[in-house]
């Protein structure tokens, strides 16, 4: 089967860094792929060149067979590949119905149907079905502003998830969360995802969160891919310990071009 | 769990009625405050469109302006003066260049926006002031209009006649502001001022949709200004394409407050009575009150009058 | 060769009061964050200040030259009792507001100061003549000239320095530097970030004051002195760069030598010139010329 996402000798230089370094990598629908490495390494930049926030300064991006890498977020969001953000990117001044809903109005929006009704029985529908598989129900008629961390994450995953994408990028999904919510987070995550049939690529530090839930381990370092292997095999890979494992002091001195910085 | 019932329309709707009939018995000087209040308002609905966005302009005089000479111009050069032609007319003209200037303009935000937009409307005052064929600084007046090929003879009854129309006009106006802020491209107004990546990442150009909002605003200030020149007779650059203009309709915006269509028309006319009254009463003095109850209305009451009569008949501000 | 002359001296001329006053405004938004509209009604108060201040020496016996020391004074005196009042009964409440919420703040500011000029001062205009007679004519390249209006090129050029040798050469200047480049982190620092506010606005507003105490002299002072010259140094401002002092500089030598330019050969794009060059910035540059160009941060 052809792979749904390649990447094909991608590199990306900021001045004299090197963010990306001949990255070459293949993505089959339905795989649940892991991308781990230490900060810097080149996580982020990845997920901002498929998602079309950051250009490559070379190679190519291919979605389903189609190059997409000169294309805008929102069009490679309409192809289908959507993401959430390591900082949650809500309407902070709206509840978390309102911010499903622009969500959704902007996702059932072609061409003029932009000028419908934005509050219409099909997309209150959507809505509260959103609502309960990601489990906010709760905090329904909040302000974005004033949620806890975690329902504020399942928030942008569920913005994500509105346009029905075929791949999802999790940038980071459990920063900032507890370690005892961490997995309940996840659980809900994963398994409305597979309700979903979503292929997923998430970025994670968190080595216990990896070994439970993906299929397929990608480690970088220094822009450049060193380990390409599934769970068991990639958390033992000697390099993958010297250099991802064992770097995880965490060094705040970014040099991805971080969208949520 | 459901929004409470929304009273736009049939509030809107109730205040033509009564506006229509109170037109037969107010007094001239009363229909002449209106007049200029609803044109006014109409560019205000036009900035309040932006404002919600978070984009303030402070050069929609501009816009304002190329309405009014518009009309002017259609009047004095081709002795157009039926309604029906000059205010689609203005509107056109208007809406056109917004267009084209808009895919500049929608790259800017905050304060670049606000100079931006004060610049373009400096370059038409600049170019106004020094027009002799346009009579300067002076300006020159606008023929008595007709409606439906009706002219009025007597200055009252084109007041009346002016009056209604305008009435027809901004109940329009307001409807249509109210069904598009009710799409999903209108609701986008608090989104892309929250955050901007993510309505791009959910697959929408905020470039596009603040270029929509412009457009609109320029279209609906091109509409004030071309009513503006009617009822005023007259058009000169100081009154209707300076900067102070400019601040003068954004003052009314916030005045006003975002929170509903209707909002612009009262905060108007509440605007134009305080101006005329302390012009009456202190004339030296107008400008120095008309400041104070702006700083007043930015620290006490930032949802504008608006805000306090939904407070007065007990309803939650706007149900956002 | 004349044309050329005059239009080189009365566009230093111009763009010299342009300047002094720009430089007010631009170093007010550089620390402060705020577009001061009110800064037209300083220079419209330092006007009308010195114009009376002026007529009144006059009247008491001092010599012409005498009265010039009144154009300090004005400045000075508007500079700090408006700038003060103005800092700490108004903008100190609204930092945490919008700027171009505060921006409207000052337009309000504006419209009540320019009634209180004509509480204060009447409607007739001023003629303040004297400084400008007690200097006399000079001949430039077979041009008369007023010293008067030359000596406006000094001053600003005294502004220039004084203010580059108080930015970089003083623990004043340093302060400042820091609160331009991080507010928060300067707090942290120990600096009175409070302190450093009230003293920069009150000498952004003495800058007004003065560029306008300077030119009352050549021109009847009269209601609506205000409204052009804030304005154009917006315009300064921006083509120059927000914030930026060598920027005001550069700015309002491009204003100055367009307008001078304009008035000269095409007396009817006088006004549109300057705004069309401060568009085109805004197009091209947003930033300003001078300014370095910021990546917009999202």
């Amino acid at each position: 089967m052809s792979p749904i996402l390649e990447a094909r000798g991608i590199s990306k230089n900021f001045g004299a860094v090197t963010a990306a370094k001949d990255v070459n990598v293949a993505i089959s629908q339905d795989e649940v792929v892991g991308i781990i490495g230490a900060n810097g390494a080149g996580k982020t930049t990845f997920v901002n060149m498929v998602t079309g926030y950051l250009k490559p300064t070379s190679g190519q991006i291919v979605f389903e067979g189609r190059d997409i890498t000169q294309l805008e977020p929102r069009q490679i969001t309409r192809l289908g590949i959507c993401r959430s953000f390591q900082v949650p990117q809500v309407f902070m001044t709206e509840t978390v119905y309102e911010n499903l809903l622009t969500a959704l109005g902007i996702a059932a929006a072609t061409g003029f149907s932009v000028l419908r009704y934005m509050k219409r029985p099909d997309l209150e529908t959507q809505c509260e079905a959103l609502l309960t598989r990601y489990g906010i129900g709760d905090y329904r008629d909040h302000l974005a502003s004033s949620l806890p961390q975690g329902v504020r994450k399942l928030l942008d995953i569920a913005m994500a998830m509105v346009a029905r994408p075929r791949i999802l990028l999790l940038d980071e999904p459990t920063s900032g969360i507890s370690t005892d919510e961490k997995f309940g987070l996840m659980d809900t995550v994963m398994s409305a995802l597979r309700e979903e049939k979503v292929t997923v690529l998430f970025v994670e530090h968190d080595m216990e969160i990896v070994e439970r839930y993906v299929g397929r381990v990608l480690a970088f370092y220094q822009g450049e891919i060193i380990c390409d292997a599934p769970p068991a095999e990639a958390l033992v890979d000697p390099k993958v310990k010297e250099f991802v494992i064992g770097e995880e002091h965490h060094r705040r001195d970014d040099a991805e071009g971080n969208a949520d910085a | 769990m459901t929004a409470s019932r929304d009273w736009t329309i049939p509030g809107l709707t109730i205040g033509l009625v009564v506006m229509l009939v109170a037109g037969v018995v107010l007094p001239d000087w009363l229909l002449n405050i209106l007049n200029i209040s609803f044109s006014r308002a109409l560019a205000v609905l036009g900035l309040m469109v932006l404002w919600r966005t978070g984009l303030i302009s402070f050069g929609h005089a501009f816009y304002y302006g190329l309405g009014a000479y518009t009309v002017a111009i259609l009047g004095k050069e081709l002795g157009v003066s039926e309604i029906l032609v000059t205010v689609p007319a203005a509107m056109l003209v208007a809406s056109t260049v917004g267009f084209f200037l808009g895919f500049i303009i929608r790259r800017y935000r905050d304060i670049f926006f606000a100079m931006l937009s004060l610049a373009f409307s400096m370059v038409l005052y600049g170019i106004l002031v020094k027009t002799e064929a346009l009579g300067s600084t002076d300006g020159f007046s606008v023929p008595t209009p007709s409606f439906l090929g009706f002219g009025a003879e007597e200055a009252a009854d084109n007041k009346i006649v002016l009056y209604f129309v305008l009435c027809g006009i901004g109940y329009g106006a307001a409807l249509l502001v109210h069904r598009y802020l009710q799409s999903t491209l209108g609701n986008l107004s608090t989104a892309i001022r929250d955050n901007e990546i993510r309505v791009e990442y959910l697959g929408y150009s905020v470039a596009h949709a603040i270029h929509v909002k412009y457009v609109m605003s320029a279209a609906l200030a091109g509409l004030g200004g071309a009513i503006l020149a009617i009822s005023l007779s007259q058009v000169d650059p100081d009154s209707m394409v300076n900067w102070t203009i400019s601040g003068e309709l954004v003052f009314v915006t916030i005045l006003s407050g975002p929170g509903s269509v209707a909002a612009p028309f009262i905060g108007s006319v509440v605007f134009e009575l305080i101006r005329t009254y302390a012009f009456e009463w202190l004339p030296h003095a107008w400008q120095l009150i008309v400041g104070a109850t702006l700083l007043a209305i930015i620290f006490f009451l930032p949802g504008g009058v608006w805000s306090l009569l939904a407070r007065i008949f007990g309803r939650k501000e706007g149900e956002r | 060769m004349d044309l050329l002359i005059t239009i080189l001296l009365d566009g230093l001329e111009f763009s010299s009061y342009l300047f002094i006053v720009a430089v007010g405004l631009t170093l007010i938004f550089g620390v402060m964050k705020i577009l001061n509209v009110a800064h037209g009604s300083f220079y419209a108060w330092g006007a009308y200040a010195a114009a009376y201040l002026i007529g009144v020496v006059s009247n008491h016996g001092f010599t012409d030259l005498a009265t010039m020391a009144m154009i300090p004074v004005a400045a000075i005196g508007v500079g700090v009792v408006l700038g003060a009042i103005i800092e700490r009964t108004l903008l100190r409440h609204m930092y945490h507001l919008d700027e171009v919420i505060i921006v409207l703040a000052t337009f309000a500011t504006f419209l009540i100061l320019e009634d209180t000029i004509l509480l204060v001062f009447g409607v007739d205009p001023y003629f303040a003549y004297q400084p400008m007679a007690a200097l006399g004519n000079v001949e430039i390249g077979g041009i008369g000239r007023l010293v008067y209006g030359l000596s406006m090129i000094l001053l600003a050029l005294a502004v220039a320095v004084s203010l580059w040798f108080a930015l970089n050469r003083t623990r004043w200047g340093r302060l400042l530097k820091a609160v331009i480049h991080d507010r928060e982190m300067a707090s942290y620092l120990g600096i009175n970030v409070s302190r450093v506010y009230i003293v920069t606005f009150v000498i952004g507003a003495m800058l007004g004051a003065l560029g306008g105490a300077y030119v009352a002299p050549t021109v009847s002072v009269a209601p609506g002195f205000g409204v052009e010259v804030i304005v154009l140094s917006f315009a300064v401002v921006v083509i120059g760069g927000m914030g930026s002092i060598p920027g005001a500089l550069i700015g309002a030598m491009v204003v100055g030598m367009a307008r001078a330019i304009a008035v000269h050969q095409f007396p009817e794009l006088e006004l549109f010139v300057v705004y069309a060059v401060m568009a085109v910035v805004l197009v091209f540059r947003p930033e300003g010329l001078f300014a370095p160009a910021k990546a917009r941060k999202i």
